[in-house]
């Protein structure tokens, strides 16, 4: 299967992310076909990972797990990458939209971060011999667990917006040291967790599948964080209206612009 | 001190603190201090400091090396900085199942103690897997994988 097909299934998501820095309001239309993509893309994906691709010389079929482990710890990653992002955004110029898609961001990258993790544990056990071991990629992946879990309780326990968005901002800005951390510690310190594979010490057909894996899941990352980002918002709003907001029924997200920035 | 300069405060000092932690964890030589494990030649290179405490030990499986016991239920072997035949090597005695894996050449992670026979005993055995991911070689239907594999390794049959 030609890699260009691959390529080409992130020219959607790619564009559509550039085109809404222009028009904001495109995101609306966006993430519904973000959505639509990864509903598609996702059952394909098993089918890739699960029949289309050879098994493997060495695990035979147990390594197919990592059409589903990598790309959700690359999600992770991306997520709590994008926290990084908004949170550096929120302290260079106060902006709620940085705030609450720092929040999205932080949740999300969580979510794939557990999964991710839980199904490394899975292939552990039959390859390694054990579900887990206090290797470096190991634990800096436990510590980027902890610490956003931590970023989220913080961000509740916290009531003035103001102070919130700030520390939290503080946190998500040197949190950035964990997923640098996580990618490189199998290249920095001995780990029982391998390298990173390239395309060179993987078959094209893996390859391919694991793309379009990855592909489906960024699509599923993006829709999820536009929904997350719409109920931060939405929480913002009521937090931050002016009082006499708040005798009439609660705004809705769409008021947020108005009253927020 | 307004709002803005304080926010813009708390971001230098959040960055200039990841950026040192990263330094640190990068070039901080933690790796000499925090090691996962130590290879056959760094076990060595402790000398009696070596014996005792819980350690683990990572490595090749020595071609030839593999050794069961007649009900297939001790394992001697010995774990080798490297593939070649002089490198320097620590023997392993086990009592667990190892890995499916598990054969002549591959990584493996022990985790044990090391005795004053210079034998180390593993209560943990973990194989390590390369980053690479090949399909079957040519002619080797999906169910011959295994077969495949033990022909590779007489020594474990004995």
């Amino acid at each position: 299967m030609p890699n260009w097909l691959a390529n080409a299934l992130l020219i959607l998501p790619a564009g559509l992310l550039i085109a809404i820095c222009f028009k904001r309001d495109l995101i609306e239309i966006g993430w519904k076909v973000m959505a639509v993509q990864a509903a598609i893309m996702l059952p394909v994906a098993a089918y890739l990972g699960l029949v289309w691709a050879p098994p493997e010389r060495e695990m035979g079929d147990v390594y197919r797990i990592i059409y589903a482990h990598v790309p959700q710890v690359w999600m992770a990653l991306l997520g709590v990458t994008l926290n990084f992002g908004c949170s550096l955004a929120y302290l260079m110029k106060k902006s709620w939209t940085a705030d609450a898609l720092a929040e999205a961001s932080a949740e999300v990258g969580l979510y794939f971060g557990i999964v991710g993790v839980t199904l490394g544990a899975i292939w552990g056990k039959p390859t390694w011999g054990v579900y887990w071991t206090w290797d470096p990629r190991l634990t800096s992946a436990a510590v980027m667990l902890i610490y956003y879990t931590g970023y989220l309780a913080m961000r509740r326990f916290t009531e003035n917006p103001d102070t919130r968005a700030t520390w939290s901002a503080a946190l998500g800005t040197f949190g950035i040291v964990i997923p640098v951390t996580v990618y490189f510690s199998v290249v920095w310190m001995k780990s029982l967790h391998q390298v990173q594979s390239t395309p060179k010490t993987v078959d094209p057909q893996m390859v391919f599948a694991l793309r379009w894996a990855a592909c489906a899941f960024l699509c599923l990352l993006i829709t999820f964080t536009y929904q997350r980002y719409k109920v931060a918002r939405a929480a913002l709003a009521r937090e931050v209206a002016p009082p006499e907001a708040l005798s009439g029924p609660p705004p809705s997200s769409n008021d947020v612009a108005k009253v927020a920035v | 001190m307004k709002p803005e300069s304080r926010n813009r405060l708390v971001a230098i000092v959040a960055l200039g603190l990841a950026a040192s932690a990263l330094g640190f964890i990068a070039w901080g030589n933690l790796g000499e201090n925090l090691v996962y494990y130590w290879s056959p030649s760094q076990l060595l290179a402790q000398g009696e400091k070596a014996i005792g405490p819980t350690i683990r030990l990572g490595g090749m499986v020595q071609a030839g090396s593999i050794q069961w016991n007649a009900g297939k239920t001790h394992l001697d072997f010995k774990v080798a900085d490297g593939k070649e035949a002089d490198a320097k090597a620590v023997q392993v005695s086990s009592d667990e199942i190892p890995p499916q894996m598990f054969r002549e050449n591959i990584g493996v992670v022990v985790e044990g103690t090391y005795d004053k026979d210079a034998v180390f005993h593993t209560t943990r055995l973990m194989v390590n897997h390369s980053n690479e991911y090949r399909p079957p070689k040519a002619g080797e239907s999906q169910k011959d994988w295994q077969k495949s594999l033990l022909e590779e390794q007489p020594q474990a049959n004995k």
